[in-house]
């Protein structure tokens, strides 16, 4: 780990302002996901802005009969809230899937979207890697991938998005509200967000330099069966495999978001309206044109078959 | 004391402390923190250095350069190590592959520089900035690609009859490969050491399971006298195999404490010790069985093919098919080939944890083929003899009454032999068993006792205690034998300035250690008795009094005028030859697969386990279900993916190399046959430890076959391999 | 597109097999080693912090680049939290701060400044034990003891979580309030990896443990 100068910022725009101007500053909120790659020299900030202490923390309603989910609300919390498991269930859902209670209480809302992949060549400095260090080569194409991307992948990267709260908050179709470095806010939508590796894997979201999430929000509650079925070979503390964020309503529409199967949440809204004709309808629209590889060609078949499990859950 | 017959009846027959369960005495300290393993020796070191560890880029090949001008110029550096000043370093004894590589390079991650610093932060920052520039070399990195290049290796090739021909006649002929994949050991605690150095004399506070070869490691590779080396161990953070030799943070430690001229802790970082140190190697296995239409094996092929770095050994995954099973015609062989892998080597159970895991698969398809219930093919099969040398009884085997007992606890009975039948939800239930078996064997080892003149009793001994409960066992061994309460014993474990001990490993640790501390009690009984003016012979220490007709003595009283201070070792004539020691058990498993998405989950475990006297049935119960866990793990999840292309193993952390967690593990259950076995020590008792992972992985592997219908021969048995024979689901 | 074993020099493709010279840091990409060699590798940034542990205060002068786990294990002595993998992978350095169970290896100590930080040794003594660590003894609920003072906080941690009625990946109905069971109690404390796998004895600690308070 590099060394690092440390200061509280004193609010989110003066935080966004921060790491705006100053070069090599990076926000630091639970810092799970950070620290650990820190200590691999993986990110090597040499200004971190602690965005912990700015009230960010905060579920309100929202006018429109949403919830306005501050960046800095822990997955802990986020899951626990009483709104959020009656009429967002699939989020509680997919947070308590994640990660270890331990991490859950650390990690925020917005650190959640920003987690960066678990590819385990991304991990290891030795390897090369287009998305820690671009043009030298990806190493998981041609090498270990059972757990890569089956789908939007590209010739630099396949790469997957690790995590759980995403899926659900694709489902959810929520917006991430950021301030920029000049003090500018906007709301992004979520299906905008996470962005596919193509040349340039190193670049994982729609997000400025300097800009700081400071709120995701939900519209208002849609109703529905809310299923999330997080797949993977340990029982738990294991990132998935595949997963389902599914909604799903009685009259056999719904949403679905997977997981664990490309660079960002995967979601095709066509692929929905053909839900009511079953799984291999859905998953056939929603994976055209993967390409998976002869490790993990199985995810194609285990999202259809766990996507199956949840249409007949919500049936029961 | 040398042991050459059977024992008879002797004080720890009495069994008023031994055999009884009994919480671990190291347990307040272990639950409040305040047990101190080898990296957190502050309190005696004060002032350390911090060393960090650079590995190897590569896996085969030579350094052709180091630059270490930016690292030597970081803030707080204060030396660096690399094979180019490190000074001529010898490879130890049980060492394959040097611990500080260079210019050489023998494996991925090998050691090739330790950065020391005046803090952790600043030695893991300059070590960033070491510069290795690399020649790589071809290796060879993949083990089915490797065969043909294997050669005949290890200590299990054997002939009995003729085998081809037996095979050839059996009416019903079995034929199946099997494969393990690598393994790690993963302990909680990573190798980690202090350092510190007093003239030529060099103190090392290490995780070590076997001192008396780490003492000898670390001064051959150092080229210093034994002498001048101690190891401190008292308490070591899991080891199955993984620190029963001197590694790298032990001998980069004392280099760097040497460079620096002051105390360095070195501890290895997670992602760096999946490949800097050993793990179980990968197997491929070949069974062959023939058999007759009533189960009768009359022929019995395992053979085994392993890879290792040069001059390394293979997994013996064969050895438990030399005496599990009858049959007249055997043929037994093992194979090595040499990959530029980071270096294989014992992880628990060597041998008969990844061979069972074959051999109870296959022996659970043979009855399938057969449409004879698994228990009783086995039971057609037991051999109370040796069978390559019938002459040759086992000392005692008992594997019919585990499978029986468990079979009654576990509910056999009710088990559909036919595959895909049950259904609770959406979940396929389906039982498995599998036999338990591994060899005991018996180290030689020491012990010195003292008594005070407060009358308590002080066992000092270099034995090790990574989890294993050898701190309790070893003082209800001396309370046993002296007469006193368990709070009356001290125990002092893990220093190299003790009597050598047997050690942790192969499950020899608990009958050998207490073995030594029973001869050492003998003669601490004789000197107190002497010193009492009692006939030793007759003289009997219980209730904390020493006894001999009305007579009565408190044991306290032999030491008034001065500690009282015996010293013996434990060593084994042939009985081991002469009887065939081993342990015995039975695995009963249920399991759940999930209809859609063919995710496993276990929801059952119980083991019957016969393995001599049980010393305290709470630590012992312990090993077994750990076992249990750890045989999980390898059923369902462990294998350390190799990169073929760079030669590496891929998935080097705890995130990536998934061991089980709590939510994998139901409650599991254990029963113990009452049992002693004379021929073994006058503690009567065997190893345990690693029966329970010997068998577990099969009986996994054979309850999911019967929930499913699919057989898996390639482990872990993980839900991709699944999904195709899976009914359909939509 | 690659064939096993052999990859094409490009932009993308790595060289392998044959006798290539590859030239490659310890972890860092060459220009960024380069860089910071030039940039003085970073002279530490030193930070004073102020946290409470087990009641009392503790003033230390820290680099920023300190977690909490190593504040606490080499600069206050607290060497009963465990490091076992430094990267939130296994949980024996599970603590609590202000009332909540984290990974110390995954938190900078100048991030705690003023917070109350609760390890192993602020439960309960080897003399005087906490009913949690009493309850492990009890139940043989550790092996070689390393995970240990993690699974003793997090259980500790996990019982609260459960009252207070925050769901897990288990919990039947989200809305609803967990129940006390060996399942959720699995679920929750599977962040806490113990390799000699003590769980089924360590679930069977906490269900006493707790039964004991429900009543």
């Amino acid at each position: 780990m590099k060394a690092f100068t440390y200061e509280r910022a004193g609010s989110p725009a003066e935080a966004a302002a921060i790491v705006g101007r100053t070069q090599g500053a990076r926000f630091i909120a639970g810092g799970t996901n950070l620290l650990d790659l820190m200590k691999l020299q993986i990110e090597t900030p040499t200004h971190l802005v602690d965005v912990n202490h700015l009230g960010l923390d905060r579920i309100e309603a929202t006018p429109e009969g949403g919830l306005r989910i501050g960046a800095l609300v822990r997955n802990t919390d986020l899951a626990a809230d009483k709104r959020v498991r009656k009429d967002y269930a699939l989020l509680s859902r997919a947070l308590v899937a994640g990660a270890s209670g331990q991490l859950r209480n650390k990690a925020t809302t917005a650190g959640n979207l920003l987690q960066r992949t678990r590819c385990p060549y991304f991990y290891d400095t030795n390897q090369p890697c287009n998305k820690r260090k671009p043009g030298s080569g990806c190493a998981a194409i041609g090498g270990i991938n059972r757990s890569m991307a089956v789908i939007g992948a590209s010739d630099a990267c396949i790469a997957t998005h690790p995590s759980d709260m995403a899926i659900a908050m694709r489902a959810l179709d929520a917006v991430v509200e950021t301030v920029r470095a000049d003090g500018a806010t906007r709301a992004i939508p979520i299906a905008e967000f996470h962005t596919l590796p193509g040349d340039t894997p190193n670049v994982e979201n729609t997000l400025a330099a300097g800009e700081l999430i400071t709120a995701v929000t939900l519209p208002k509650p849609i109703g529905g069966t809310h299923i999330y079925h997080k797949v993977r070979d340990r029982a738990s503390y294991a990132f998935a495999l595949v997963s389902v964020g599914a909604i799903l309503q009685k009259d056999g529409s719904g949403r679905v978001a997977f997981g664990g199967v490309a660079h960002k949440p995967w979601r095709v809204e066509a692929a929905e309206a053909a839900l009511a004709q079953g799984a291999k309808a859905a998953t056939a629209l929603a994976f055209a044109g993967a390409k998976p590889t002869e490790q993990n060609k199985f995810k194609l078949v285990l999202a259809e078959r766990t996507l199956a499990a949840a249409i007949a859950e919500a049936r029961a | 004391m040398k042991f050459t017959t059977p024992a008879g009846t002797n004080p720890i027959d009495q069994g008023k402390i031994v055999g009884k369960p009994t919480p671990r005495i190291d347990g307040p300290l272990k639950t409040s923190g305040g047990a101190r393993y080898a990296y957190e020796h502050n309190e005696a070191v004060k002032n350390p250095a911090y060393g960090y560890v650079v590995g190897s880029a590569i896996a085969k090949g030579r350094i052709s350069a180091i630059d270490l001008r930016d690292a030597k110029a970081a803030p707080g550096v204060l030396a660096i190590i690399t094979a180019d000043n490190a000074g001529k370093l010898t490879k130890g004894s049980f060492n394959t592959a040097m611990l500080l590589g260079g210019p050489e390079i023998e494996h991925y991650h090998q050691a090739v520089a330790v950065v020391v610093a005046e803090t952790f932060e600043q030695a893991r920052a300059a070590a960033a900035l070491v510069r290795v520039d690399y020649a790589r070399e071809k290796g060879a990195y993949d083990l089915a690609a490797s065969v043909d290049s294997a050669v005949k290796a290890g200590g299990n090739n054997a002939k009995v009859g003729d085998f081809d021909g037996a095979f050839a006649a059996a009416p019903v002929q079995f034929d199946q490969r099997y494969t393990t994949p690598d393994h790690a050991h993963a302990m909680m605690e990573p190798h980690a050491s202090i350092a510190a150095w007093d003239g030529d004399k060099l103190q090392i506070w290490t995780a070590n399971q076997m001192i008396a070869w780490g003492r000898g490691d670390v001064a051959k590779t150092l080229g210093i006298p034994k002498e001048n080396v101690r190891l401190i161990s008292p308490f070591i953070g899991g080891g199955f195999g993984g620190k029963l030799f001197v590694r790298a943070d032990a001998i980069l430690a004392a280099l760097g404490a040497k460079a620096a001229g002051r105390p360095v802790k070195v501890a290895l970082p997670r992602p760096l010790m999946f490949n800097n140190t050993t793990h179980r190697p990968a197997t491929i296995q070949r069974i062959r069985i023939g058999a007759g239409r009533d189960g009768k094996i009359s022929a019995i092929a395992h053979e085994e093919w392993c890879g290792d770095l040069p001059g390394g050994g293979g997994e013996n995954s064969v050895a438990q098919t030399r005496l599990l099973y009858a049959g007249a015609n055997r043929l037994i062989g093992q194979k090595l080939a040499v990959l530029n892998l980071p270096e294989a080597n014992a992880m628990r159970a060597p041998g008969e944890a990844p061979g069972m895991m074959a051999l109870e698969i296959a022996m659970d398809e043979l009855a399938e083929k057969l449409g004879i219930d698994p228990i009783e093919l086995r039971v057609i099969n037991d051999t109370q003899v040796d069978p390559e040398k019938p002459e040759r009884p086992f000392s005692q085997r008992r594997l019919i009454e585990c499978m029986r007992t468990g079979a009654d606890k576990f509910g056999w009975a009710k088990r559909n032999p036919k595959p895909g039948q049950v259904r609770d939800g959406r979940w396929l239930v389906g039982i498995g068993m599998a036999a338990a078996f591994r060899n005991n064997i018996n180290m030689k080892s020491a012990a010195r006792v003292r008594l005070d003149g407060s009358g308590i009793v002080t066992v000092e001994t270099d034995m090790t205690d990574i989890g294993t409960g050898t701190y309790t066992i070893v003082a209800q061994t001396a309370a046993e034998m002296m007469g006193v309460p368990l709070d009356k014993v001290k125990v002092k474990l893990g220093d190299s300035s003790f009597p050598v001990s047997a050690g942790s490993g192969g499950q020899w640790g608990a009958n050998s250690a207490t073995a030594g501390v029973y001869a050492a009690c003998v003669k601490l009984r004789e000197a107190v008795a002497q010193k009492l003016g009692f006939n030793s012979d007759d003289a009997v220490f219980a209730g904390g009094k020493v006894r001999a007709g009305k007579r009565s003595v408190p044991l306290a009283d032999a030491a008034k005028a001065g500690e009282i201070v015996a010293e013996d070792v434990m060593e084994y004539g042939d009985l081991g030859r002469k009887f065939q020691q081993s342990t015995f058990g039975a695995h009963f498993v249920e399991v759940g697969v999930d209809i859609a998405t063919a995710e496993i989950r276990i929801r059952r475990m119980l083991a019957v386990c016969a393995a001599g006297r049980i010393l305290n049935p709470v630590s012992a119960r312990s090993q077994v279900i750990g076992a249990m866990t750890m045989g999980a793990g390898a059923a369902l999840m462990e294998e350390l993916v190799v990169d073929k292309r760079f030669g590496f193993f891929v998935n080097h952390d705890l995130a990536g190399y998934e061991v089980p967690v709590h939510a994998d593990i139901p409650h599991q259950e254990v029963i113990f046959l009452e049992e002693t076995d004379p021929t073994t020590s006058p503690m009567k008792a065997k190893g345990v430890g690693e029966l329970g992972i010997c068998g577990v992985g099969a009986a996994v592997a054979n309850a999911i076959h019967n929930a499913t219908g699919v057989r898996v021969r390639d482990y872990p048995v993980t839900l991709d391999k699944l999904l195709e024979g899976m009914p359909e689901f939509a | 597109m690659h064939g096993p074993g052999e990859f094409e020099l490009s932009r993308r493709g790595i060289l392998v097999g044959g006798a290539a010279s590859v030239a490659m840091t310890a972890a860092p990409p060459i220009a960024e080693a380069q860089e910071a060699a030039s940039a003085g590798a970073g002279a530490p940034v030193l930070a004073r912090v102020t946290l409470k542990v087990n009641g009392k205060p503790h003033t230390l002068e820290l680099d920023t680049r300190t977690t909490l786990l190593d504040a606490l294990r080499e600069h206050l002595q607290f060497t009963g939290t465990k490091k076992g993998c430094d990267h939130g992978q296994c949980g024996a350095c599970t603590v609590i701060v202000d009332g909540r169970r984290i990974n110390s290896c995954l938190s900078l100590a100048v991030m705690h400044e003023g917070d109350s930080v609760t390890t192993i040794e602020g439960l309960g003594t080897a003399e005087k034990l906490h009913p949690m660590q009493a309850a492990f003894v009890k139940h043989d609920g550790y092996q070689c003891g390393y995970c240990t003072p993690g699974q003793i906080c997090s259980a500790v941690a996990v019982l609260d979580e459960i009252r207070a009625g925050i769901p897990s990946h288990v919990t039947g109905d989200v809305a609803g309030k967990p129940a006390m069971s060996a399942e959720e109690i699995r679920e929750r404390m599977s962040g806490n990896i113990c390799r000699c796998g003590a769980y089924s004895n360590i679930v069977e600690a906490i269900s006493e443990v707790a039964a004991r308070r429900k009543a």
